[in-house]
This record gives C-alpha cells, sequence and structure tokens, in this order.
C-alpha cells in the first residue's frame, strides 16, 4: 500500500532572498571598522569573548551555506566543530605543527569527512536529514572519549592547547600586542577571509546550483544540475568550514575535551542561524552574538530558569522576527532609506 | 546458549522503554509529520507530576489517571498557543520550536524539582517474574502495558470516527477538509494523544532509570532509533522497532568485543543512519509517493 502526497507547497527554508545574501559595501565597512576598534578599548576578557563570538560566526555561516543555500537541514555541527577542534589540538600538541598551518588540514579533514556522511545523508531530506544529523552529534563524544584513541585524544580529560604569542616582527616594530589581542585579529582575518570566499562560492556557478536545488529539486535536476554532488558538496563545504571554526576554537580556548562538543554546541549554532536569519550571511553575526551574549542575560533575569528564558527570547524571535536578524536590517534599511527622501 | 537467551530476554526488558517512547514519536510524526524533539522532556515533565501528586497523598492509579489527562491537555494547550500559529512556517522554524519548548521545559522542571535523582514507583512491584533473574515484575508489566497501548490504539484508528478522521487528515489534509473533517483539530488532537502516550511511558520508565530532569536524553534517542526502524508511520512498527533496538543493543554489547557502556550512543547513530540510507521508510512503514 502506498500513499500518493503533492510535493510539499512549503520549501524547507522559507523566504530566503533570491540574489543578496551578502551586505553592501558601505554597511561591510562600518561593520568592519566596529570590529577593527572595538577590542582596541577593551579589557582582555570581553576580547576572549568577542574572539568566541568570530569563532561562532564562522560555524554559523557554515550552517548557514548548508541550510540557506542548499536547504539541507544539520543539527549535527558540533561533531565537525569537535572533529576540526581535535584536528588541530593534536597536530600542535603531538606533531608540533604551527597553530595557522592547522587550521588548513583542520578545515579539509572536516570537508572530507562532511562529504563522506553527506553522502547517506543525500537520501534523507528535511525531518530524517535533521534525525540523522542530530544522532551524530549524540554520539560524538562518545566516540571521542573512546580507548582507542586515547594515546591521541587524551580521553576524557582532552588535551591542552598552547596559546599562541604574538609573532615577534610586531615587538620588534614597537608594538605590544597581548596573546588575547593578537588572537582576536588573527580570528578576525580568518573570518573575513572565509565571508569573502562564501560570498564568491554563492555567486558563482556552484552557489546557484546548490540554490535552484533549494528552491525546487525536481526542476534544478531537470535543468541539468546534478542534484547529489551539489548535495554533496554542500555539505562537505560547511563541515569544512565549521572544521576551520574549531580549530579556532580550540586555539582560543586552550582546551578540547568531549564533553565541550555535546548536541548543547550543534543546537546553539542552529538557533545562531535561525536567530541571524536562514540565507543572510551577515546575520551568522548577529546569531553567533545571540548564542555567546543572551545566555548571560538570560542568566541575570533568572539564574535557575535560564533555560526557560532562553526559551522564551527563542520564541519570541520566531513569532516576531520569523527571518531574523535580517528583516531588522531590512527594516532599518527601510527607514534610512525613508528618512533619505524627505 | 543460555546466556544468548538470557541477553535477547534482557534486551526485551530494556527495549520495552524504547517501545514506549517510540510509540508517542511515532503518534506525533503520524498527526504532525515532523519529529517532536521535546517529546522527551514532555514525558519527563508529566512524570514530575505524577510524582508530585503522588507526594500530595494521591494513591499511584489516581495519580496516573490525572496525569494523563494533564499530559493531554497540557498536549493541546501546546499545540494550539506554539504550534498552530506556525503550522504555515517552514520546517526550520518548527525545529527551532521544539528547541526553545526543549530547553523551557527543562529548565522549569529542573528549578521547581531540582536536579537530584528521585525514586518513583512502580505499581508492579520489582520482584523477579516467573522466577527469572533477568526480567522483573516492572518490566514484565511495562511490556504488557505497552503491548494493550498497541491493541488500543489499533482499534482507535481502525474502527472509531474519530481515529479514522485523524488519519485522513494526516494523509490528506486537501481531501480531509473537502469532506468536512477539521484538520487544526485533529493536530491538536494528535499532540494531545502523544502527549499522553508519552507521560505513560514516562512513568513506566522512571523506575527503571530514575526521575531526573534529564532523565530522557539517552531515551529519546533510542525511541527515536526505535521508530526509525520499525517505520515511522507505523504504531506496530514502532514497538517491534523496540523490542529489536533493545535486544540488538544487548547482543552487540556481549558477543562485540570493545562495545560496552561507551559505545551504547553510537551503536543508535549507527542503526538510525543505516535503517534510514537502507530501507528509508523503516521495517513497517508505508512508502509514501509523491506526486510532481
Amino acid at each position: 500500500m502506498s500513499t500518493v502526497q503533492d510535493v510539499s507547497a512549503a520549501p524547507a527554508v522559507a523566504a530566503v532572498p533570491k540574489k543578496a545574501m551578502a551586505l553592501g559595501p558601505l554597511a561591510s565597512l562600518i561593520i568592519l571598522a566596529l570590529l577593527i576598534v572595538t577590542p582596541l578599548f577593551v579589557k582582555n576578557f570581553i576580547i576572549f569573548q568577542m574572539t568566541m563570538w568570530l569563532i561562532y560566526a564562522i560555524a554559523v555561516l557554515a550552517l548557514n551555506i548548508l541550510t540557506g543555500a542548499s536547504g539541507q537541514f544539520s543539527l549535527g555541527q558540533s561533531a565537525f566543530y569537535a572533529l576540526g577542534a581535535y584536528t588541530s589540538a593534536i597536530l600542535m600538541e603531538h606533531v608540533g605543527v604551527n597553530y595557522a598551518l592547522t587550521l588548513p588540514v583542520a578545515g579539509l579533514v572536516c570537508f572530507i569527512a562532511g562529504f563522506l556522511f553527506g553522502l547517506p545523508a543525500l537520501r534523507l531530506s528535511g525531518i530524517y536529514l535533521a534525525l540523522a544529523t542530530f544522532a551524530l552529534a549524540v554520539a560524538m563524544p562518545q566516540l571521542l572519549k573512546l580507548g582507542v584513541f586515547e594515546h591521541w585524544t587524551g580521553g576524557v580529560q582532552g588535551l591542552v592547547v598552547t596559546k599562541p604569542d604574538a609573532p615577534e616582527i610586531l615587538a620588534s616594530l614597537g608594538l605590544k600586542v597581548s596573546q588575547d589581542m593578537w588572537l582576536y585579529f588573527f580570528t578576525l582575518a580568518v573570518t573575513i577571509l572565509i565571508y569573502i570566499l562564501s560570498v564568491n562560492l554563492l555567486k558563482s556557478r556552484s552557489g546557484r546550483a546548490m540554490m535552484a536545488i533549494r528552491d525546487n529539486e525536481i526542476a534544478a535536476s531537470a535543468m541539468g544540475v546534478d542534484v547529489s554532488l551539489y548535495k554533496t558538496l554542500a555539505f562537505g563545504v560547511s563541515a569544512g568550514i565549521t572544521g576551520v571554526a574549531g580549530g579556532l576554537g580550540a586555539i582560543a580556548v586552550q582546551f578540547v575535551a568531549p564533553d565541550g562538543y555535546t548536541i548543547q554546541l550543534a543546537i546553539a549554532l542552529f538557533l545562531g542561524m535561525v536567530v541571524g536569519g536562514v540565507g543572510w550571511l551577515p546575520g551568522s553575526l548577529a546569531g553567533a552574538a545571540f548564542i555567546v551574549f543572551v545566555p548571560n542575560i538570560a542568566e541575570h533575569v533568572s539564574k535557575g530558569l535560564s533555560g526557560a528564558v532562553f526559551g522564551v527570547i527563542l520564541i519570541i524571535i520566531i513569532f516576531l522576527l520569523p527571518n531574523g536578524a535580517r528583516q531588522l536590517a531590512y527594516l532599518a534599511q527601510g527607514l534610512i532609506g525613508k528618512l533619505r527622501k524627505h | 546458549m543460555e546466556l544468548f537467551t538470557n541477553q535477547v530476554l534482557a534486551g526485551i526488558a530494556t527495549g520495552a522503554i524504547y517501545a514506549c517512547m517510540a510509540l508517542a514519536v511515532v503518534m506525533i510524526y503520524q498527526a504532525i509529520d515532523h519529529l517532536n524533539f521535546a517529546q522527551g522532556e514532555m514525558a519527563m515533565f508529566s512524570t514530575f507530576v505524577a510524582w508530585q501528586m503522588m507526594q500530595w497523598g494521591i494513591p499511584y492509579w489516581g495519580a496516573f489517571a490525572l496525569t494523563l489527562i494533564f499530559s493531554f491537555v497540557g498536549g493541546i494547550v501546546i499545540e494550539r498557543a506554539l504550534f498552530k500559529p506556525l503550522a504555515k512556517a517552514p520546517v526550520l522554524t518548527h525545529v527551532a520550536g521544539f528547541i526553545a519548548l526543549f530547553a523551557i521545559i527543562n529548565s522549569v522542571a529542573g528549578l521547581t524539582w531540582d536536579f537530584t535523582i528521585k525514586q518513583f514507583p512502580s505499581p508492579f512491584g520489582s520482584s523477579p517474574f516467573l522466577g527469572s533473574q533477568l526480567i522483573s515484575t516492572h518490566q514484565a508489566g511495562m511490556i504488557g502495558v505497552t503491548i494493550i497501548l498497541l491493541v488500543l490504539l489499533f482499534i482507535f484508528f481502525r474502527y472509531t470516527r474519530v481515529g479514522l478522521a485523524m488519519r485522513a487528515a494526516a494523509s490528506m489534509p486537501e481531501s480531509a477538509r473537502l469532506v468536512g473533517i477539521n484538520t487544526s483539530w485533529m493536530i491538536a488532537l494528535g499532540w494531545g494523544m502523544a502527549a499522553a502516550i508519552g507521560s505513560i511511558a514516562g512513568m513506566l520508565i522512571a523506575p527503571v532509570v530514575f526521575l531526573e530532569p534529564n532523565m530522557m536524553g539517552g531515551v529519546l534517542i533510542y525511541g527515536f532509533a526505535a521508530a526509525v526502524v520499525g517505520g515511522l508511520t507505523s504504531p506496530l512498527g514502532a514497538v517491534i522497532g523496540g523490542f529489536l533496538v533493545g535486544v540488538f543493543e544487548n547482543l552487540v554489547g556481549t558477543y562485540i568485543p570493545g562495545v560496552g557502556n561507551e559505545l551504547k550512543l553510537p551503536i543508535a547513530l549507527a542503526l538510525i543512519i543505516t535503517v534510514l540510507v537502507v530501507k528509508p521508510n523503516g521495517l513497517f512503514g508505508r512508502a509514501i509517493v509523491k506526486r510532481v
């Protein structure tokens, strides 16, 4: 017995802007300037938080490429984040590779892992894919604790990572840059690089192919788009970028342990994407800010109920701003446009 | 051979837990076409409500019945307040909604009843069942309740007006509306029933895993695995899937060296992915043919 259903009218992701997934040049420059200037005036702890903010922004951006561009779900990004973090940490601590060089390796390892995971995931859609990736995220900490890899991963204890110093050339130029400050600017540089690459990817042929799949898979394949290739590719790219974020995270936190990469992290990244606006890359910054700073706010409101406050904020966002920060940005844009006319 | 039969028996006993949970998962999937990630937390909350009533001196079965009513109404209220306004929203928003629900319920339960482990009584006692050390009367009772529940659900969906209307509303909403079925309320009813079944599952599981706000984490994953193995569209499949997953888990743990407790969740993961890839509809699920 089989049931015939019409192909659902509602796509997995609704109301994604067709063209612009990026910001205009002026807005980009203003944000960039703020990102460069702010750390010069704040305390080290805040610089550290800003570093984590950028790192999560990279991870949210990666998820945004997967969901916003190719229309696939993932609740398992924490697994790739963990893989990247462990790759970086093991290379730095066991092999003695320079921290900056570990990032491309982490990206590559995760790209391959993501591509391979994408192959079976291809046959799944919507909620099934969410389920498979959810299971991946839940299983990851246990896999990392496995006795077989203990020599490399440090088992339950995890690994301690040395924090890199600023290059000596800066000191010889007479600039005193603290470790935190250096790490922040290093992360910022990586973030900008990844952002530019992602924007270009989405503008390219491949990006358009992904978006065609997102909007209508059947039509896309009828137009000659290799659906399975681009779907797995989107998975791989997304996992690769998440891996770089994970590597950066390991360096910034100076520590990797299995319990740092639970399903909570995957959920946080997912929420970051929803809050930032699905399919709008700059929203990743807003989404990451939500992940890093809102739990603190929630804890201020009520310590015991921080989870509830967090959930309520999320529900409010779903109802009032279903398109997240993108909607706010567009509103602001509209207002500015009106003011100019007057 | 004795080891084998013992492990299978023990597997069936744990499988009953997963079967209960899978039944709730399938129930909600039937009604709304989504997997509710907050299902486990809803069940946990219901169980705490039952515990609280027993603390107040209400006898077990009284508390049981009141909890069922509470969960049923609670499920409907959640659907009306939270998910009905989102009916037209993309899947993504629904998943975010489930997660928000998860966080809220978990946190409220943690604050109200704190995170210490609590004993939850069993109506069946915990003496050995028919002289077997492996299966206790509670576990046997659990298997019994699961089977009774399954039969009741079967009758409900097959022979009652409301049950048929619910199935129609889930499989072909448009046509169902045309013949006068209130599909919107059918969904709410599905939420209510799923919440009630979840609360039964919670009250049966709690004597085994003990009562605390995070008790459902692992169970839910196995419930998902069981539902996927049996097929997300079939309540019977979900129950059989639950027992299969329980037995499989135990046998793998016994016979494959190196697989102990530490690999339990990865086994569930491997199972979910294998079934989804090899037989996406599960063992008993219906194939869904889509019209372009």
